[in-house]
C-alpha cells in the first residue's frame, strides 16, 4: 500500500505532462471564435478609400451573394504578407471587399500597384470605428459576410496559403 | 569571431557537462577515486565557459553587432546602454542562455564550497546537476542559439518592447532567474541522496543554505516584479494572477514548504521522504514555470516567444526530468528510513500543518493556471481563471497559515502542553481580538477578507516578535532574528494589501485643464499638458498638483511614444507618502480639451513590498546565521 503511494507523484505528473502535449499540439485550438458570427453587419457607410474605386456601405452586402470583407490597411506589414493570397482568392471567384483602417488615399494607391488590387469596394475608416464595430482588434482580419448581411466566419491575422481553400469552403457554406 | 567564440565556448560547456555526468555516474558506480576526484574541477570549467558565453552575448549587445540576429531583433544604437545590457536576456534566448549560465554557477558553487556532505552524495548532486544542464544545453544550441548570424546584416536593429526599458528589467529577470534554478541545487541535492542513499539530517544542513539563497532571491524577485507590474502597467493593480506571476508563485511557495521542513529534517531528523518530495517538486515547478512561459502555451502579457517547437523541446526535458527524479523517488524513497517520531502538538506539528497548506495553495495556484489549458484541450473551450478564483480559494488558507505562523514559532520541538502553550500566546491573542475591535469600529462595512487580513497582520506580528520575549537579545542567534524579521514581514505584507483592497479610492475623469478634482485625502488641480522628448521617446506629459493641508506637490504622468517599435506605454505619476501612495495616470484626449485622468489613493500600499523585503532580508539574516553556525561546526571538526 505504501509503496503505491510513492507512485502517485510520478502518476500526478503524467496525467499533467499529458495535458501539456495535448495543448501544444493543438495550434489551431488557440483560433480565437468570434462573437460576431450569426449577428448581422453593423450599419455603416464608407466614403472611398481612394478615387478610382466606390466607397462602401452596408447595404451592398445584401444582394444575395456572399462576399469577403477584408479588414486591411496600407502600413500594415502582415497585410503584403496575405496579399498573394487575396489575389488567388479572387482568382478562384470570390468577392472580396475592403475596408481601409486610419489610411490615407495616395497610400491605399500606392500599396495596391505595388501588391495588386484584389479589392471590389474599398471604404475608408480613419477612426477605426468600423473596425471595432465588427469586433475586429487588428489588422488583417477577414470576414465571410453571407448574400443577407450576416456574418458568418471570422479570420483573424493573415491569410495562409493553407487558409485559402478554408476561406472559399466557408464561403460555399454561406451560399 | 565574438559571437563564433561565444558558440563554441556554449559547445566545450555542454561536452564538460556531459563529461561530468559520465565521471561522476561511473565514478560512483565503480568506486573509482580518480574519476569521483575530477567530477569537482570539470564543473568549475564547465561554469566558467557559460559564462564566458554569457558574458560574449552582453558584448555584443552591448555593441549592437547587427550581424547577429538576436541583437539586430531585439537591440538599437540609440539605446540607452543600460537597456542594451539589460536587452541581452530581455529575449528568449538571452534568458535561457542566462539560465544556464546560472544553473552551471550555481553547480560550480556547490563543487566548490561544500565541504560537510559525504563525497559520494556531493558527486551524485553534481552528476544530477550536469545532467539537467546537458538538457538545457541541447534546447539553446538545437532550438535556441543566441549566436546565429543574420546575413546580410540590417543597418539598424528592432528596438526591444519599450515596456520592458525600465531600470526594473536589469534586475528583476536575473533575481527571478536565480531564484528559479537556484532550486535546482535543492533537485539535485534530493536526486544525489537518493542514488546514495544519504537522507538524514546531515543532508539537510547541506542543502538548507541553498534552498535559503534561492528563496531570498525568488523573494526579492517576486516582490520586484510586482512593483514593476504596479508602476509600469499603469492599471494600479500589484498582483494579476497572470500565468507568468503564477509560474514565479509556485516554486515560492515550494521553496517556502521546503525551507520549512528541511529544518525539521535538519534539527529532529523528521519528515525525510516530505522533504526529498519537495526539493523534486520546487526545482519541478521552476521548470514548468519556464516551460509555461517560454513556450507561449498560455496567454500572458509575459509570453514574448511562442515556437510550438521549443515548447516540445522544453516539455521532453520537463518529462525526462521531473519523471525520472519522481520515479526514482517512488523506487528509492521506500528504502529510506523513517526518521524521528514528533507529537502532533509541537513545533514540527505546526511545521507540518505549514507544509500541508502551503502546498495546498500551490495545488489551488497551479490548478487556477492550468485550468484554462485542461478546459481547451477536453473540450476545446476558450476561458481564463481570474482574481476571484485564486483569492476566493486561497485567501481562506492564507489565513489559516498565518494563524499557523503567528503559534508554530512559540510550540517546542518535539512535544508541548497545549496548557503551557495558552499562557505564551495569550497577548497575541488579545492584540487580535483588539486590532478586530479596532478595524470594525474605523471601518464599518469592511469586506470580511480584508478585515481577517488585518486583524490577522496585527496578531502575527505580535506573536513573531513574542520567541525574542525574556531572550537575552544579544546572544539569540542571528537565525531567530531572521525567523521573527521574515515572519513580521509576510505580516506587514498581509497589512498592506489587506488595506490595498479594502481602502483603495479610484477616480476617473474627463477633465479640462484648470479643473480641479478630489481624491482620498488629495485635492488635485490639472495644470497643463505638454509634449517633452526623451532620448528614443516622445511623451504627452500631464502636470497636476496635488494638495492636502500645507503640503503641496506636482505629478507629471506621461503617455510615450517609442518610435523602433512603435509603441505607446503609460507612465503613471506615483507618489509615495507616509500613509499611502497616490497614483496617477494620464489617457486619452478627446480632442476637445479633455484629457483622461485615472486616480487612485492606495492607503498603506507601499507595505506589501516593504513587507516582501523584510522577508528576504529575514531570509538573508537566517542564511548568515547558519552559516556562521556551519563555519565553527567545521573549525571545532577540523580541531578535534
Amino acid at each position: 500500500m505504501k509503496r503505491l503511494i510513492l507512485w502517485t507523484p510520478l502518476v500526478v505528473f503524467v496525467l499533467f505532462l499529458i495535458v501539456f502535449a495535448v495543448g501544444i499540439k493543438k495550434p489551431e485550438g488557440r483560433i480565437i471564435s468570434s462573437h460576431m458570427i450569426g449577428k448581422p453587419l453593423p450599419r455603416f457607410a464608407l466614403e472611398p478609400g481612394m478615387a478610382a474605386q466606390p466607397g462602401l456601405a452596408s447595404i451592398d452586402f445584401r444582394d444575395g451573394t456572399p462576399k469577403l470583407l477584408n479588414v486591411f490597411a496600407s502600413w500594415c506589414v502582415p497585410c503584403v504578407a496575405e496579399a498573394p493570397q487575396l489575389m488567388q482568392l479572387k482568382q478562384a471567384g470570390a468577392t472580396i471587399e475592403a475596408v481601409a483602417i486610419r489610411d490615407r488615399p495616395e497610400d491605399i494607391t500606392d500599396f495596391l500597384k505595388r501588391y495588386g488590387n484584389p479589392y471590389q469596394r474599398i471604404g475608408s475608416d480613419p477612426t477605426s470605428s468600423l473596425q471595432i464595430a465588427l469586433g475586429s482588434s487588428g489588422v488583417p482580419e477577414t470576414f465571410v459576410i453571407d448574400g443577407k448581411g450576416f456574418i458568418r466566419h471570422q479570420h483573424i491575422g493573415d491569410i495562409r496559403p493553407e487558409n485559402v481553400p478554408e476561406l472559399l469552403a466557408e464561403l460555399e457554406k454561406a451560399r | 569571431m565574438i559571437a563564433e567564440a561565444g558558440l563554441a565556448a556554449l559547445w566545450l560547456a555542454a561536452a564538460l557537462a556531459a563529461l561530468q555526468l559520465v565521471l561522476g555516474a561511473v565514478g560512483i558506480r565503480e568506486a573509482r577515486q580518480d574519476m569521483l576526484a575530477a567530477v569537482r574541477p570539470v564543473a568549475v570549467v564547465q561554469a566558467l565557459l557559460t559564462l564566458l558565453a554569457f558574458a560574449l552575448l552582453i558584448v555584443l549587445f552591448l555593441r549592437v553587432d547587427l550581424s547577429v540576429a538576436l541583437v539586430a531583433a531585439n537591440d538599437h544604437s540609440a539605446k540607452p546602454w543600460l537597456y542594451r545590457f539589460a536587452g541581452a536576456w530581455g529575449n528568449h534566448e538571452g534568458s535561457m542562455l542566462m539560465w544556464v549560465t546560472i544553473l552551471a554557477v550555481a553547480g560550480a558553487a556547490v563543487a566548490l564550497l561544500e565541504r560537510r556532505l559525504e563525497q559520494r552524495t556531493l558527486i551524485a548532486t553534481l552528476a544530477a546537476q550536469a545532467a539537467i544542464g546537458l538538457g538545457f544545453y541541447a534546447f539553446l544550441l538545437f532550438a535556441s542559439n543566441p549566436f546565429e548570424r543574420l546575413d546580410p546584416a540590417p543597418p539598424e536593429g528592432q528596438g526591444l518592447n519599450p515596456l520592458l526599458q525600465d531600470p526594473g528589467l536589469a534586475f528583476h529577470p536575473p533575481t527571478l532567474y536565480i531564484g528559479y534554478v537556484g532550486l535546482s541545487v535543492a533537485f539535485s541535492f534530493a536526486v544525489g541522496a537518493l542514488v546514495a542513499r544519504d537522507v538524514g539530517s546531515a543532508f539537510a544542513r547541506a542543502m538548507r543554505p541553498w534552498v535559503l539563497a534561492a528563496w531570498i532571491m525568488l523573494t526579492l524577485g517576486i516582490t520586484a516584479g510586482s512593483y514593476w507590474a504596479y508602476y509600469e502597467l499603469g492599471w494600479g493593480g500589484w498582483w494579476f494572477w497572470d500565468p507568468v506571476e503564477n509560474a514565479s508563485l509556485m516554486p515560492w511557495l515550494a521553496a517556502t514548504a521546503l525551507l520549512h521542513s528541511v529544518t525539521v529534517l535538519a534539527t529532529r531528523d523528521g519528515l525525510r521522504a516530505w522533504t526529498v518530495m519537495l526539493a523534486v517538486v520546487a526545482f519541478s515547478m521552476s521548470m514548468v514555470g519556464t516551460f509555461l512561459v517560454r513556450s507561449g502555451i498560455l496567454t500572458s502579457v509575459h509570453a514574448f516567444a511562442v515556437d510550438p517547437r521549443r515548447g516540445s523541446f522544453i516539455l521532453a526535458l520537463l518529462a525526462i526530468y521531473i519523471g525520472g527524479a519522481l520515479a526514482l523517488f517512488a523506487a528509492r524513497v521506500g528504502t529510506v528510513r523513517e526518521g524521528s517520531r514528533f507529537d502532533p502538538v509541537s513545533r514540527e506539528g505546526a511545521l507540518v500543518i505549514n507544509n500541508l497548506l502551503l502546498t495546498a495553495i500551490l495545488g489551488i495556484v497551479l490548478v487556477g493556471t492550468l485550468y484554462p489549458l485542461m478546459a481547451e484541450s477536453l473540450s476545446g473551450e476558450k476561458l481564463s481563471v481570474g482574481a476571484p478564483y485564486f483569492n476566493a480559494a486561497a485567501g481562506p488558507l492564507a489565513l489559516i497559515l498565518m494563524a499557523t505562523m503567528a503559534i508554530g514559532p512559540l510550540l517546542r520541538w518535539r512535544r508541548d502542553e497545549l496548557r503551557t502553550l495558552a499562557s505564551r500566546i495569550v497577548l497575541p491573542l488579545l492584540l487580535t481580538g483588539l486590532a478586530l475591535f479596532a478595524v470594525m469600529q474605523l471601518a464599518p462595512g469592511i469586506p470580511i477578507l480584508p478585515l481577517l487580513g488585518l486583524t490577522f497582520a496585527a496578531g502575527v506580528a505580535a506573536a513573531s516578535i513574542a520567541p525574542l520575549w525574556k531572550r537575552n537579545l544579544r546572544r539569540t542567534p542571528l537565525f531567530t532574528w531572521g525567523m521573527v524579521l521574515a515572519h513580521l514581514g509576510v505580516a506587514v505584507s498581509v497589512a498592506g494589501m489587506a488595506s490595498e483592497s479594502a481602502f483603495t479610492k479610484e477616480h476617473l475623469i474627463a477633465a479640462k485643464v484648470g479643473e480641479t478634482t478630489r481624491i482620498g485625502p488629495y485635492s488635485l488641480r490639472f495644470d497643463a499638458v505638454e509634449p517633452i522628448t526623451g532620448p528614443n521617446w516622445t511623451a504627452i506629459e500631464g502636470t497636476v498638483t496635488a494638495t492636502r493641508g500645507n503640503a503641496l506637490f506636482r505629478l507629471n504622468p506621461q503617455v510615450r511614444t517609442f518610435w523602433s517599435p512603435p509603441t505607446e506605454t503609460n507612465e503613471a505619476a506615483i507618489r509615495t507618502v507616509f500613509d499611502g501612495q497616490l497614483y496617477v495616470v494620464l489617457g486619452r484626449s478627446d480632442d476637445q480639451g479633455r484629457w483622461q485622468l485615472r486616480m487612485w489613493w492606495k492607503p498603506f500600499v507601499t507595505l506589501i513590498w516593504a513587507g516582501g523585503a523584510m522577508i528576504a532580508l529575514g531570509g538573508a539574516l537566517a542564511l548568515l546565521g547558519r552559516l556562521r553556525r556551519e563555519r565553527r561546526a567545521v573549525e571545532r571538526e577540523t580541531w578535534a
